[in-house]
């Protein structure tokens, strides 16, 4: 079997499951229907925070239709929702854990909160038999924000949770810490928020219940991004299904961006109720349902202080930060503002110590959790507005300043002071190379002539590092993970030689089905359209843990090659009993598809091989079982660490304030690219959320909790004319311990641009003394900047 | 219960529906043509766009009895019987302008009428603008544009077939 080496690793093969999605045979959660389907409303809490004192559930059970109507006290053995991720606080104890009902059980604690669910044939019925529903509410004072939380004498989100503090946590050496500021030639001290953002994946969160009495077999369809992580919460903590009685199904899925890695109420609720009614039970959310229960991400209020000798080296860094946890910690909330934030606190640079303390604070609000970069973009945002701060205020030029802080490229691996060692980089060939595509050097001439046409240009830039593929499961463990993060691939090579692919990871937009089977062709000779991938359906995939994190490469495609290695191992055996040579002898060359006999002209095709695995007349049957399916678990030893530079141009029209994108440049390291075409696709796709994030995107609620932003409406998404072209560029430095030498690029692209719109927007008013704006700089604050004398002066 | 005779995809049904029932809701839960898409409640994703009489529209904010008599084209009708992807599919797929698929049916449909609407053709920031009720969360939108570019020479015979992609 020839195989033509462009489907292989490197190459810009064209998506394999385009044609599906393109013809409109997507399969998404919504479009299942099961024979005897009911639908499912819930009924959601109009309040903040409120006492239920009553739910009169009989008219609503009496509406047509109706089959069922159920509210928290038919629910009395039914577990809570999980939280997958323990922190302990500064002084070891255990972060505040309460409980988190399916249903409310006589309280609400943010609006949407889920309160009752009726179940009819069909949506329509349901959603008028909810409105029948009537619930005596005593409202209670709310906290919507992480300052009014802390206040004192502050309501209690959760009785007995003094101050609303989650935990109190910290990273890194106070007293060395604190000493290194002692006579420093400079400190800035900077204050910043990162805004709140709802995730807002195209596709509503979907789940539909079904349950077999013949078999005890409950099946969930759900708009996952890991569906057997489901299965492990739902089935051991929430309805106490053991594993091989639940199937968990997630079929296609509209996108992700972490709102769909946890496990959500409603999951149980179908779940449970199908095999209460004895029929299946589907829910699909209306977008307002998306904006008021999908995690929402990011939501950080933190205070840095940088010290600085006289020539701008950083001495040491100390960042407080107030992180919002919602009303209920959703399932690896805890980790996003503690080790998938302070923990990237060096960023980049040679800072010899860093100090950072995180209050996560519960408040009547929607729960916060993972959302694409999930803590690293909070980091960079940090680190990149501050160093831009610091070189303005030392009289640095500040990409001078960055190089002159960077870690160094032959410093790998690198031991920073708050607990990560970075394996591989090159900061300063990233940097050089998008000082070149972006043209820095021309800017000023740019900036002049846009002065001319009465505009104000600004150019701002970002140097980052991220960590993806978060591992080993020892180490998260000790950190607090309740889970392992390895990865599972099985290969299953058919009797003719064609090949699938069962993998624990899951693709919601990735191309899973195409860069996997490039890793096929690559290692088994396989062409990729002989390659099947098979994912998100815990019945058919042995085990794993989900995309998220840019995992999926790193540590499923790592599992993969691992058990293609035993593939290929057992292959060469059993050629080499064919040929009637020394396995040592036997060498197998993916490109030719052939199993030869070194120096020899001996060989059998991979066809031959795959054949005789399976009927086995002439095999040696006595060392070797038949057939050829290997399964690898594999377990990473490290994180990943993409990295690179962004670099922003914006153009400011003075008289409205309005912010146009006009350049964008990306030069990323995320290590071997094994898909070009995809890799651009999820550079563009992240820095379109990152410029989202800087310039449109802020969840609003007012101060007794009310969701403001809570439809398209209110909440702006990027749109295709608010974008400009971004170009993207990678520079490779391998992985140094995951057998692909990849290291993740579904989040650069949000983690990297937000500091780099920003610092290009504050230098593009620079002559209007602005030390910083807050996120997202819309038409309204820059306006407000150029005019009306609201200039902050620079301190 | 009123009825709706519909042409779908040059096949005709009639078909029962509320006074309520949304065009949509008839293409995905009457005829099961799930490849038209609810992505909002406000009418302002588009990922439900179809065609009625040729010109596209929000099939969330089109009532089913308003389709009545009417010739619908959804995605599932675009491709020849033989399986020839028409050109704005194809160039979908050669520009990797879809990621998680789910705005693409939509999205397809719009680009094909905002084409349509222009034989004179479009500029980059035509294409931009054609777009603002469409919304994608996945792509950034970059390769979207040039898909549609590309597609629309050869909508407008002025090329033979799609632009290869350059990455
Ligand atoms: S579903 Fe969003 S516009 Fe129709
Ligand atoms: S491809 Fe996912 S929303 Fe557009």
């Amino acid at each position: 079997m020839n195989v033509a080496p462009f489907e292989g690793i490197g190459a810009s093969v064209k998506r394999k499951e385009d044609l599906r999605f393109l013809s409109g045979r997507g399969h998404y959660t919504d479009d299942i229907n099961r024979p005897n389907q009911t639908y499912a409303m819930i009924l959601r809490s109009p309040h903040a925070h409120a006492a239920i004192a009553r739910i009169d559930t009989a008219a609503a059970a009496a509406m047509p239709g109706v089959v069922a109507v159920f509210t928290g006290a038919d629910m009395p053995s039914i577990g809570g929702l999980p939280c997958g991720w323990q922190i302990h606080s500064k002084d070891g104890s255990p972060m505040q854990e309460p409980p988190h009902p399916v249903l409310a059980q006589g309280k609400v604690r943010f609006v949407g909160d889920a309160v009752a669910v009726v179940i009819a044939e069909s949506k329509s019925q349901a959603r008028d038999a909810a409105e029948a529903i009537d619930v005596d509410y005593t409202v209670l004072p709310a906290v919507a924000s992480t300052e009014a939380a802390i206040a004192k004498g502050a309501p209690e989100v959760h009785d007995g949770v003094a101050g609303n503090i989650c935990y109190d946590w910290h990273i890194g050496d106070p007293a060395v810490n604190a000493a290194a500021f002692v006579g420093a030639h400079k400190v800035v001290e900077f204050e910043l928020v990162n805004n709140r953002l709802i995730p807002n994946a195209m596709e509503p969160r979907s789940a539909i219940g079904d349950f077999d009495p013949t078999t005890d077999e409950h099946t969930l369809y759900t708009t996952s991004q890991n569906p057997h992580v489901i299965r492990l919460l739902m089935g051991a903590f929430v309805l106490q299904i053991p594993e091989h009685k639940l199937r968990v199904v997630a079929p296609d899925v509209g996108g992700g961006f972490g709102s769909k890695i946890f496990h959500y109420a409603e999951e149980a609720i179908v779940t449970w109720a199908a095999a209460r009614v004895h029929r299946p039970v589907k829910w699909t959310a209306d977008r307002n349902e998306s904006f008021m229960t999908d995690a929402h991400g990011r939501d950080h209020v933190t205070k840095a202080r940088l010290a600085l000798d006289a020539n701008g080296k950083f001495l040491a860094l100390h960042v407080t930060t107030l992180a919002n946890m919602g009303a209920y910690l959703s399932t690896f909330a805890p980790s996003v503002p503690t080790y998938l934030y302070a923990t990237l606190l060096a960023g980049v640079y040679t800072t010899p110590t860093v100090y950072a303390e995180v209050k996560a604070v519960f408040t009547n609000t929607v729960p916060v959790d993972a959302y694409r970069g999930a803590g690293r973009p909070e980091a960079t945002f940090l680190l990149e507005r501050l160093v831009d701060v610091a070189a303005r205020e030392m009289g640095i030029d500040k990409v001078a300043l960055r190089r002159r802080n960077f870690i160094p490229a032959d410093a790998f691996p690198y031991q920073t002071p708050v607990a990560l060692q970075y394996d591989s980089g090159n900061y300063q060939a990233t940097l050089d190379q998008a000082l070149v595509t972006a043209d820095w050097a021309g800017f000023e001439t740019r900036r002049a002539a846009a002065k001319a046409r009465g505009r104000l240009r600004g150019i701002g830039i970002s140097t980052y590092v991220e960590a993806c593929g978060i591992a080993p499961s020892a180490v998260v463990g000790a950190l607090g993970a309740r889970a392992g993060l390895y990865e599972v691939g099985t290969i299953r090579v058919h009797p003719t030689g064609s090949v699938t692919v069962l993998t624990g990871t899951h693709s919601h937009g990735q191309g899973h089905e195409t860069t996997f089977a490039q890793l096929v062709t690559e290692q088994l000779g396989v062409p990729i359209a002989q390659v099947d991938i098979v994912h998100g359906d815990t019945a058919k995939v042995p085990f794993g843990m989900g995309s998220y994190g840019s995992r999926s490469l790193a540590v499923g495609g790592s599992a993969m090659v691992k058990a293609m290695d035993k593939i290929v191992l057992k292959a060469r055996k059993i050629a080499a009993h064919l040929l009637e040579a020394s396995l040592d002898d036997v060498e197998f060359d993916p490109r030719a598809g052939a199993f030869r006999v070194a120096g020899t002209d001996k060989q059998k095709t991979w066809g031959e091989i795959t054949l005789t695995a399976y009927v086995p007349h002439n095999y040696p049957i006595e060392e070797l079982e038949p057939g050829l399916e290997e399964t690898a678990f594999y377990d990473p030893k490290n994180f990943t660490y993409p990295g690179g530079c962004h670099i922003c141009e914006v153009e400011i029209e003075p008289e409205t304030g309005h912010v146009q994108l006009v350049n964008f440049t990306a030069v990323d390291d995320i290590g071997r690219v094994i898909n070009p075409m995809i890799v651009e696709g999820q550079v563009q796709g992240g820095v379109a959320q990152g410029i989202g994030q800087a310039l449109l995107e802020g969840c609003v609620y007012d101060a007794d909790g009310q969701l403001l932003s809570g439809s398209f409406m209110d909440y702006t998404m990027p749109r295709a004319d608010d974008l400009a072209p971004v170009s993207v560029a990678t520079h490779t430095t391998l992985c140094t311990h995951n057998p692909l030498g990849v290291k993740g690029c579904g989040e650069v692209g949000a983690i990297g641009s937000p500091p780099a719109v920003i610092n290009a927007v504050v230098d593009a008013l620079k002559d209007y003394g602005v030390r910083h704006i807050e996120m997202p700089a819309t038409p309204a604050k820059v306006w407000s900047i150029i005019n009306a004398g609201l200039r902050l002066a620079a301190e | 219960m009123p009825q709706v005779t519909l042409t779908v995809n040059g096949k005709t049904s009639t078909v029962e529906v509320e006074g309520r029932t949304l065009l949509v809701e008839l293409l995905r839960e009457k005829l099961r043509l799930t490849g038209t898409h609810v992505g909002c409640d406000t009418s302002q994703c588009g990922a439900c766009v179809v065609h009625m009489n040729g010109e596209s529209v929000k099939a969330c904010t089109t009532l089913a009895l308003q389709a009545d008599g009417a010739s619908i084209t959804t995605i599932e009708g675009l491709a020849k019987a033989d399986g020839t992807l028409h050109p704005m599919q194809e160039a979908f797929r050669e520009y990797h302008a879809l990621q998680c698929g789910f705005c693409t049916p939509g999205m397809v449909m719009s680009a094909i009428d905002l084409v349509q609407k222009h034989p004179e053709g479009l500029s980059e920031k035509e294409i931009r603008e054609g777009l603002e009720g469409n919304l994608c969360r996945c792509t950034g939108y970059h390769n979207i544009v040039k898909a549609i570019d590309a597609a629309q020479a050869v909508m407008h015979g002025k090329a033979a077939s799609i632009a290869p992609a350059t990455v």
